[in-house]
């Protein structure tokens, strides 16, 4: 008997067909991954699974007994609990009154101790090595996650859901949690796995079901396939860049130019006030990709920002072309030559309300031809846009279509085509393709590579490391604001940049600069 | 494996979006929410003793059975509709001004002040003119203490704009009973009538005056600007998604105070025209309360200028016939005001019925 099913499942929405009879099914003991680009139905389908979404046709079962999840509590009380990507844990908390929070069991008395207990037992036992009495703030994301997976095991969960769970994590957090996840596997748990990196999938999983356009087009196990036929499984054609391990790709040599921007001991504040930041020396030349690494929140938003002109510096100097920049406005340092591709795009870089011509114009909307004096000219507006769409490709039904209905992807071609259109000196792409299905995200790289060629400098800030190590010429590691160290991205070794990334080794000076 | 809420039944609601509805639907949404609401008064009046067709023809024929009629809707119209403007445009930027009724009463002061005290002896084409420049400049004076305060100090315009309201209507009492008071009044506070020359010339016998070609050209203009310049462009994308425009490096502090300017320059307008197209002076009760009614004028128009001549339009029938019935038919005063909530509120809740779908939820079985 299948530990959970999930029988002829449809879901739309309006008219977009999210799940399109959906049969799935994961056993006790098994690791099951579920795979298939951004957009293929994935997150609705473990949304109906966890009782988020109802839906439209078919049914889950679960341990043999059809049940209709109202909500993820409702599916935890039937042994079915999830890992999200962003934890649900309070940071002041210990690890204790996290789990207490979301329980019902208790009542006026919480009955921390006989928890606390619990817990220590449950971590032993399983191998999780979580300390009960830890607050949430003192541990790492990888130790956060397992407080995650320990809450569920407290509330009984038999079946683990697990969306995207290295995406945040090291090389080395990654590979503990994949033998964690092999460990609970074969204690008779049953784990969904869902990722879109093949080579995780393929050592982790028992099965490996592919979902494309809302339907499973293959399950198979990992000794039938490889990463070659599951990339073609999961995008309906061969694709260019799993030809090859991205890390092994040659590098086009490019003649490296002057200096275009250079960083001098520059701090700055993050968004919760305190340094972000401390003391940054970079520089990226003309023809360079300065890749820059690192666990999400360890200043990479804040780089980005200072450089574009978003947030003030406490310190330091920027200049860009030898000109210097400090805290200038953000209109003023696009107009030098820089271009930025945002990391939320739909929050800072498009406008989901407004149609592509619209967003086409953000950048150079007050400049002509777009404007003259104070109007607008609907005929350069019409031309610019319908260029951009044209040049990058962009799959859309017009330039008035609302941004919002466009894929991500299409979203993201359409912002790198106005960002790219001024023939920039400086691109600051921050998650390029991010949430972008595997065609896009192709596209985009693409895109990136010509611009070097070109002679633009690159500023790439990825949490995806096989994208940093496909694109860039030089990495840099961030952690706490720093930069832990700077190594060449040719023949780099994914365990020493793993090791910088949770901050192991003394910041730059003491780390060994191949360059 | 635990099972303590299973077997438990439970429903509930929830209400998502839905998708895009087309202008159809809306048209027919907006139809039913209004026939839906003379159901409802119906009722109500029924209850009352009163027959409600009969109370519904006398709100029609009150509003549009003869020209005296439609001239007093078009009347009501008019600063319904400057105001409402005002609110449009700043609502379109996410800026929540709720002082368009004290932004009013600066307009009506500045343009009295001017006509009475500096320029008393000008003929028409000057004092009219400039009568509307005064209404222009102390609505949209007004209008920048809140733009300032929440460009400057982040304070929320909301609460501001309307705690000011409070400030120029008390403001205007003052001027009226104190220093602008007409000697020759016997008691009756209000300022001396303005000069001959800066009165709104009148449709005919009616009392339809200048200041109704004043709010179609303001719609008119500001439907331009929003639709074709570059300030409405940025205002667009202000409203939309306000980091967006500090990436593009809008200039968003100056466009706070532009916009609160030119929003309450509007409702300023509006004051100036019912000083010199109505009442001739400045009086209390100038305004029954426009410059709130401006805000379900921009609502329900949704902020599109061209939406808040329709909805001014159809706001002032519902007032004029309200009026109507109260005078023909003796009802108590209180009908009229609720049959014009009834209607508003259904039609606010078919506005949000068409954005918005209400789902059932049943629990676990």
């Amino acid at each position: 008997m299948p530990a959970v099913a999930m029988r002829d499942i449809s879901k739309r929405f309006g008219s977009v067909v999210a799940n399109d009879h959906v049969d799935f099914e994961a056993s006790w003991g098994e690791v099951h991954a579920l795979i298939g680009e951004n957009g293929a139905g994935k997150s609705t389908l473990m949304s109906i699974l966890t009782g988020l979404y109802r839906p439209d046709t078919g049914q889950v079962e679960i341990d043999g007994t059809p049940v209709r999840l109202r909500s993820p509590r409702d599916a935890i009380t039937r042994g079915l609990g999830m890992v999200y990507q962003h934890f649900m844990l309070v940071d002041p908390f210990t690890v204790t009154e996290n789990v207490v929070l979301g329980e019902q069991r208790s009542g006026i008395d919480l009955q921390t101790a006989r928890v606390e207990r619990e817990l220590a037992t449950l971590s032993e036992r399983y191998g999780l090595g979580v300390d009960p009495r830890a607050r949430i703030w003192q541990l790492s994301v990888g130790e956060q996650q397992r407080v995650e997976i320990l809450r569920l095991l407290y509330l009984g969960a038999r079946i683990l859901v697990f969306d995207e769970p290295t995406a945040v994590l090291t090389p080395q957090e990654a590979e503990n949690l994949i033998q964690t996840l092999r460990s609970m596997a074969a204690q008779g748990f049953s784990v969904v796995f869902i990722s879109h990196k093949l080579d995780e999938v393929l050592e982790v999983a028992d099965r490996v079901s592919v979902l494309r356009r809302g339907q499973i087009v293959e399950t198979t196990t990992p000794a039938e396939t490889d990463r070659r036929a599951l990339a073609r499984l999961m995008v309906g054609r061969e694709l260019a860049d799993f030809v090859e391990h991205p890390a092994d790709e040659p590098h086009e040599t490019v003649a490296l130019g002057e200096t275009v921007v250079e960083l001098r001991g520059v701090g700055a504040l993050g968004d919760k006030g305190v340094p972000g930041l401390r003391n940054i020396d970079l520089e990226v030349r003309a023809g360079e990709t300065l890749g820059i690494a690192g666990v999400a929140g360890n200043g990479q938003r804040e780089l980005a920002e200072i450089v574009t002109g978003l947030r003030p510096t406490t310190g330091g100097a920027i200049r860009i072309d030898g000109k210097t920049m400090t805290n200038r406005p953000a209109a003023e340092i696009a107009r030098a030559g820089v271009a930025h591709i945002p990391e939320d795009r739909l929050a800072t870089g498009l406008i989901g309300g407004m149609d592509l011509s619209d967003n086409a114009i953000l950048r150079d909307y007050a400049q002509p031809p777009l404007c003259n004096g104070s109007f607008l000219s609907n005929k350069a507006v019409a031309a610019f846009t319908d260029r951009l769409i044209a040049d990058y490709d962009v799959k859309a039904p017009g330039r008035w279509a609302m941004l919002r209905t466009l894929s991500g992807g299409n979203q993201q071609k359409l912002l790198l085509a106005r960002e790219l259109a001024g023939q920039p000196r400086l691109i600051v792409a921050v998650h390029p393709t991010r949430g972008v299905d595997v065609g896009a995200s192709e596209a985009i790289h693409e895109a990136l590579r010509e611009q070097r060629a070109r002679g633009a400098a690159t500023l790439l800030i990825s949490e995806d490391l096989d994208e940093v190590l496909a694109l860039s010429d030089r990495i840099a590691v961030l952690f706490d604001g720093r930069v832990m160290g700077i190594v060449s991205a040719r023949g780099a070794n994914v365990e020493e940049i793993g090791l910088l990334m949770a901050g192991i080794g003394s910041p730059e000076s003491d780390v060994a600069i191949h360059v | 494996m635990s099972s303590r809420l299973a077997g438990s039944l439970s429903r509930s609601f929830s209400i998502e979006r839905a998708p895009t509805a087309s202008r159809w639907i809306t048209a027919l949404v907006t139809v039913l929410s209004f026939l839906l609401a003379l159901v409802f008064g119906g009722i109500v009046l029924f209850l009352a003793g009163e027959n409600p067709l009969e109370v519904y023809a006398a709100m029609f024929s009150g509003a549009f059975g003869d020209w005296n009629g439609v001239a007093e809707t078009l009347v009501k119209t008019t600063p319904l509709l400057l105001a409402g403007l005002g609110v449009a445009v700043a609502f379109r930027m996410q800026l929540w001004n709720i002082g368009a009724e004290g932004q009013l009463y600066w307009g009506a002061i500045f343009a009295t002040g001017l006509a009475l005290f500096v320029i008393p002896g000008a003929p028409g084409w000057v004092m009219v003119p400039a009568m509307v420049a005064a209404g222009l400049l102390g609505g949209g004076l007004w209008g920048l203490i809140p733009g300032v305060l929440r460009a400057w100090f982040g304070a929320s315009e909301i609460i501001t704009s309307l705690m000011l309201n409070y400030v120029a209507i008390l403001f205007s009492e003052y001027l009226i009973h104190g220093p602008w008071r007409d000697p020759q009044s016997f008691g009756f506070p209000g300022t001396p009538s303005l000069p001959a020359a800066g009165w709104l010339a009148k449709w005919g016998s009616t009392r339809v005056h200048l200041g109704l070609l004043l709010g179609l050209a303001a719609a008119l203009v500001l439907w331009i600007v929003l639709r074709r310049t570059r300030l409405g462009y940025e205002i667009g994308v202000m409203g939309e998604n306000p980091r967006a425009a500090l990436y593009a490096g809008m200039p968003t502090k100056r466009m706070i105070l532009l916009v609160m300017a030119i929003s309450g320059a509007l409702a300023g307008l509006a004051g100036m025209s019912e000083v010199a197209g109505i009442g001739h002076q400045l009086q209390r009760n100038l305004s029954p309360g426009y410059g709130y009614a401006a805000i379900i004028v921009a609502w329900l128009g949704r902020l599109h200028p061209f939406g808040a001549v329709l909805v001014a339009f159809l706001l002032a029938a519902l007032t004029v016939g309200g009026d109507q019935i109260q005078m023909s038919l003796g009802l108590p005063a209180a009908i009229a005001p609720m049959l014009q909530g009834t209607i508003l509120f259904f039609l606010l809740g078919g506005d949000i019925l068409t954005r918005y779908r209400i789902t059932k939820v049943t629990g676990v079985g």
